[in-house]
């Protein structure tokens, strides 16, 4: 998992592998600077020697510059290193969620990819940074700090020897303890800001029905939850500082013991005495160091695991060996195809459909609400695959085609519009990215939208706010069919796309269809008899299946379900008497 | 119309405006709730930051009255120095449980201050009007929430214990320096001078490329933000390459960012350390040649002593500078927080409530427990009397003008009245005002000119609470919780029954599709719908509204998502629930609008035509053209 996720340093290799070098021979540098202070201590203060000690201090300083160099070009390489792994990482998850398939990308959630792309990596990236400071500079200087108190005096030493595994001992327990209440805490925070959030969306709802109370009630709970997991976790954590302190007291005051014991028997000086306690501060406190990264890895773990998750998926929508890159005309064929989200054969949405469409052909579809209209629409593009059964279009089997040519000839405006920020002109060129802007006008002309935009101040190049917030929904469902039109496709499928708009400005929609794009098959879902009745034949759906098909006229005679829709729509009414 | 949304407000990591005022308000949090606990942490801070500075002043002690007379003498005796060790022993004890516990309260004292923070910024949200959430975008609320309390949280919990022990041991640590040396202690001062001056320099670089990291930051996750959600649109233009080279552009631009930021932060420890090295050579060069020449009777001990001591004394120093960062982006965080706990909450100046009645003697008074007679309770300010209306939903409106901006105004003179039990229809073309007049009747927006009147109260006078309450609405866009089918329902009257709801299901038509789900009524199921068709989301919604059996209801393009044979069968439904009560319909179709008494056509905020369907139809006006699509 962790190997999937380094794949993406790359280029920033080197830079990663100078940084813990640099480090290396940072902490070099640092270690030798207790032991020339020994020297100093006792040949130049002691010795009273002026001479030695400001050669020694002379020593010294070029140490701790050089040291402050090496600290410095380290620091540098783990900038760079963190931010472009950080910057790989990103790259590449994007890259791959745009291969996604729809199926895929329900299998996430939209609100998970965007934390993983964004939490996460930020997680990654310092516990990345961390690592290639921290875990190469806190045991380097553990080792060199050891081998320096042995070369001065073994026997204190051992001291170390038995104190360092008190202290490691401890930190495990520690971590041990803590880890899995981290765990549970990261899950209510994502529980905490589902509530939030949708309390910002349904804070119509909340005000409506006087529930302030109650989600503040909810929200507290889940804020008690936290506030209890966290206090758990932090308090265990706490033991960390004083355990520390602990050892290094306990370690100083024996070396005090047994380092005068020696000194007086003349087996080490007093400057190395000092010496020594600032190996012991070192090396604890490099072990502190390491105790956080621990902590850090471990809690970081859980953003590598959701990383990876992203990057490991693959599109179960794969292009073909050798695609097929035009697409012949605007043909459907439906051979006894079954379809099921979850792609078992247990719960069928779609069950045995057959249907042949002709070129050019304008085909309305009515069902019931649940009755997967969409779902067979989406099947088209090859937004999912077919479960069972084959799909042609222009004669050939969708999967045949080359993706990217497939979803050129056929244009989904999809139930749930979505339009991005930018100008109306920038969303409009979504559909054909090099349109004049002859073409724009005359795709909302024929979309019925050129003459609301034609309104707003700033005409085709006003801004449009977060998804669309300042125009209209019947504005925004007239501008995402002017987007469909520009890619000039074969096939046209308006699911439910002409909800929010008034009939007139319907039926307006449909005559452009009618005179504008005869060549142009159509497949239009819609509520409204009215909207589909002049269709060239009509679709009724029901249960995931079709039950009829035919003219207004025929399914007015054989179709019981389309009867009732057709009376319940023209209830008391004077159409026919009026046109 | 819709009101226009405010760019993306303050971003994390700009500097705090009013540092002083909002220092002084989070610590009213902790003062305010545990005065004495803080106390006691500062008490213990101060025993172990005095603990520490004991220890490092100990090894004069133990070099210079000790070790130095041990050397001389010939039956060295080791009883007094291991007399001394064990009372430092013991004062290093006390030491370590002192850290201990200041540790434990310090984290009750952070987390229970950010519950309390985090709760008082919900409570206040919901108190907020809804133009608030129109005008501002939902991703910066949410970072409140989420980026701006996760930096109050690591201020607290750690900076505030770790700042105040820096402060106390560098002032203990002073006052040991100088009990030793003042000279040596004149030369810790000037090294500080001069780590603080590359503090200032390096430290303020490495400011500057934070707050563009955050900007940075901001722009990639916003864009995600968008693209992710708008996935399957990228998906069916074929968008992807394009969408990934924008990208990448803005990727580029944060990595550029964040590695200059930590470029310079990191650099930052490696030069403080350093300085400290060079500080702790040149006392050593400094000291010596002071006890080599017997200036200031320094000793060896004292040297020693003061080497360690100054090292304690660049620690804290560098360590309070590595936190001054994240310290200053927590209280911009903080400042955000407290701007949205002041923003000015809904105002209501009602004082008429919603109360159940009964009939005594033939007058209406007020009756305790569910009585199914409502009643609006008027008290009289000037002559102390309490009297009692009838909830009948009567609405009226008076030459009514509103607009959501100052002086753009989206409705002209409405005027209209609905009897008690009428089906009112509204209809016109999307953008002529229908939505903005139900935002009016349950005064989620207050009016300008022109009056309200409800069972002939003023709607101003009614408390905003129990006016909804006596409100059922159904919205455009359906929102739901998360949690089961049953909960969602029941969120309309929460003692509804398990019988209620679903009685509630069977007149909305959805217990059908409700009992075919994997678990049936106890289905989970997510605020954005998840595997719920957009028609059956509605259809709960209007369950919803039904076990709320509401006097008067609201209905905005409440079946759009709905196939006309569904809502027929919803439709009757709602007949025989709305009997008696009154009702407003915004709907395109025909099929709703049809058999309301009165149905008024707005165009660009005004009434144009009014009248019921066949009065309407022999108009031959703007209603007739759009219902029979006939136009010339």
């Amino acid at each position: 998992m962790i190997k999937r996720l380094l794949k993406c340093v790359r280029e920033y290799k080197t830079a990663s592998i100078l940084s813990p070098l640099f480090v290396t021979m940072e902490v070099v540098m640092e270690v030798i600077i207790p032991l020339l202070m020994a020297s100093l201590i006792d040949k130049g203060i002691e010795g009273g020697d002026m001479g030695y000690i400001y050669k020694m201090g002379a020593a010294l300083v070029l140490g701790a510059l050089i040291s402050l160099l090496f600290g410095a070009l380290s620091g540098g390489f783990a900038a760079r290193a963190s931010a472009g792994f950080a910057r790989n990482l990103r790259h590449d998850m994007f890259a791959n969620v745009q291969t996604y398939s729809f199926s895929n990308i329900d299998r996430f959630s939209t609100a998970s990819l965007v934390t993983r792309l964004t939490t996460d990596v930020t997680n990654v990236q310092n516990a990345y940074q961390m690592v290639i400071r921290m875990a190469v500079r806190a045991p380097a200087m553990i080792v060199f700090s050891l081998i320096m108190a042995f070369s001065i005096s073994p026997k204190v030493s051992l001291i170390f020897l038995g104190i360092i595994p008190v202290l490691t001992a401890g930190l495990f327990l520690i971590v041990r303890y803590v880890h899995p209440i981290f765990q549970r805490v990261f899950k209510t925070y994502d529980k905490l800001n589902n509530v939030v959030q949708e309390n910002l969306r349904g804070i119509r709802v909340v005000k409506s029905f006087v529930r302030e109370d109650y989600e503040k009630e909810k929200f507290g709970r889940i804020s008690k939850s936290i506030y209890q997991d966290f206090s758990k976790a932090e308090k265990t954590i706490a033991f960390n500082g004083p355990l520390m302190q602990l050892c290094v007291y306990a370690c100083m005051l024996l070396i005090a013991w047994v380092g005068a014991k020696l000194i007086v028997a003349g087996g080490m000086t007093t400057g190395q005495l000092v010496s020594f306690i600032s190996y012991v501060m070192m090396i604890l406190m490099s072990l502190m160091m390491l105790s956080f990264l621990f902590v850090m890895v471990i809690i970081s773990r859980a953003s590598v695991e959701r990383i990876a998750e992203v990057l490991k998926e693959t599109s179960d929508l794969a292009n073909p060996e050798s695609p097929l890159y035009e697409v012949a005309d605007g043909s459907i064929s439906f051979k006894g195809v079954d379809f099921s989200y979850a792609g078992s054969r247990d719960k069928l949405c779609l069950a045995k459909i057959n249907l042949d469409i002709r070129s050019g052909e304008t085909i309305g579809i009515i069902g019931g609400t649940g009755s997967s209209k969409s779902t067979l629409i989406q099947l088209i593009p090859r937004l999912y695959d077919v479960t069972d059964g084959t799909l042609c279009v222009g004669g050939r089997d969708v999967r045949d085609y080359d993706i990217e040519t497939l979803r050129g000839a056929v244009a989904v405006v999809l139930q749930k519009n979505v339009l991005f920020s930018g100008t109306i002109s920038d969303n409009l060129r979504w559909g054909n990215p090099d349109a004049t802007d002859e073409e724009l006008t005359k795709a909302c002309r024929l979309a019925q939208a050129d003459e609301f935009i034609r309104s707003f101040p700033d005409g085709y190049s006003t801004h449009i706010e977060q998804g669309g917030a300042n125009v209209s929904g019947g504005q925004k469902q007239r501008l995402c069919i002017a987007r469909a039109l520009l890619k000039k496709p074969k096939i046209l499928i308006l699911d439910d796309s002409t909800s929010a708009v008034d009939t007139r400005t319907d039926a307006a929609l449909r005559k452009a269809f009618r005179e504008d794009l005869p060549d142009t098959t159509k497949l239009i879902i819609a509520q409204r008899i009215a909207s589909v009745s002049d269709a060239d034949r009509i679709i009724v759906m029901d249960g995931g299946g079709i039950t009829a098909v035919g003219t207004h006229a025929e399914l007015m005679e054989t179709s019981e379900i389309y009867r009732e829709v057709h009376d319940s729509q023209m209830q008391g009414g004077d159409f026919d008497e009026a046109e | 119309m819709k009101p226009n949304k405010m760019p993306p407000g303050a971003m994390p990591g700009r500097k705090p405006e009013d540092l002083g005022r909002t220092v002084k308000r989070l610590m009213s949090y902790i003062t305010g709730r545990y005065r004495s606990l803080f106390l006691v942490v500062l008490l213990c801070i101060l025993v172990s930051a005095i603990t520490g500075v004991t220890a490092s002043l100990f090894i004069r002690s133990l070099i210079d009255d000790y070790i130095a007379p041990l050397l001389l003498s010939d039956a060295p005796d080791f009883s007094g120095l291991l007399g001394a060790i064990l009372t430092i022993g013991a004062v290093c004890l006390a030491g370590v449980f002192a850290a201990l516990f200041y540790n434990r309260f310090m984290v009750t004292i952070s987390q229970g201050v950010l519950k309390r923070v985090r709760d008082e910024m919900f409570s206040g949200m919901q108190a907020l009007p809804v133009k608030y959430f129109d005008t501002h975008t939902h991703g910066d609320i949410m970072s409140h929430y989420t980026n701006d309390t996760d930096t109050l949280r690591q201020m607290i919990s750690m900076s505030i214990p770790q700042l105040f022990s820096s402060v106390v041991t560098i002032l203990a640590v002073f006052v040991a320096m100088l009990s030793i040396s003042v000279w040596l202690t004149l030369l810790v001062l000037l090294c500080l001078v001069l780590m603080l001056f590359v503090t200032k320099k390096v430290g303020g670089k490495s400011a500057k490329y934070f707050i563009r990291q955050q900007k940075s930051l901001g722009d990639v996750n916003g864009f995600i933000e968008e693209m992710i959600h708008g996935q399957k649109v990228v998906k069916v233009f074929c968008h992807e390459q394009q969408a990934k080279r924008d990208f990448d552009q803005k990727n580029d631009e944060l990595y550029d960012n964040a590695e200059k930021a930590n470029r310079y932060a990191n650099i930052f420890m490696p030069i403080m350390a350093n300085l400290g090295n060079l500080q702790y050579v040149l006392v050593a060069i400094v000291g010596g040649a002071l006890a080599i020449s017997g200036i200031g009777g320094l000793t060896l001990g004292g040297i020693a002593s003061f080497l360690t001591l100054s090292k304690s004394f660049s620690q804290p120093i560098s360590q309070i500078s590595q936190q001054i960062n994240s310290v200053v982006m927590a209280f911009a965080g903080a400042e955000r927080i407290f701007k949205l706990m002041d923003e000015t909450p809904e105002r209501d100046d009602g004082y008429v409530t919603l109360v159940n009645a009964k009939y005594e003697n033939g007058a209406l008074a007020e009756a305790d427990g569910r009585t199914g007679l409502w009643a609006w309770k008027h008290p009289h300010s000037e002559t102390g009397a309490v009297s009692y209306t009838k909830l009948t939903g009567d609405v009226q409106f008076s030459d009514v003008d509103f607009g959501y901006e100052e002086g753009k105004l989206v409705l002209h003179d409405i005027s209209l009245f609905a009897k008690p039990g009428q089906k009112i229809a509204f209809v016109g073309a999307t953008g002529a005002g229908k939505t903005t007049i139900t935002n009016l009747i349950n005064r989620f927006y207050d009016i300008a000119e022109g009056k309200i009147r409800y069972d002939g109260i003023n709607i101003g006078k009614i408390k905003k609470s129990d006016l909804r309450r006596s409100l059922g609405i159904v919205l455009q866009d359906t929102r739901l919780f998360t949690g089961t089918v049953m909960e969602n329902i029941r969120y309309g009257r929460l003692d509804a029954t398990d019988d209620e709801v679903m009685e509630a299901a069977k007149l909305a038509n959805a217990h059908d599709f409700i009992t075919r789900l994997p678990e049936g009524y106890q289905t989970q199921i997510s605020g954005d719908g998840g595997r719920l068709s957009q028609g059956q989301r509605q259809l709960l919604s209007i369950a919803r509204a039904a076990v709320a059996d509401p006097p008067v209801m609201i209905l905005d393009e409440a079946t759009s998502s709905i196939d006309t044979r569904t809502e027929a069968l919803v439709q009757r439904g709602m007949d025989q629930l709305m009997d008696g009560r009154t009702v407003f319909v915004i709907a395109h179709r025909l099929s709703t609008v049809q058999n309301a008494k009165a149905i008024l056509v707005l165009e660009d905020g005004r009434i144009i035509e009014r009248g019921d369907h066949e009065t309407l139809l022999k108009e031959r006006g703007t209603y007739y053209q759009f219902y029979t699509g006939a136009f010339h």
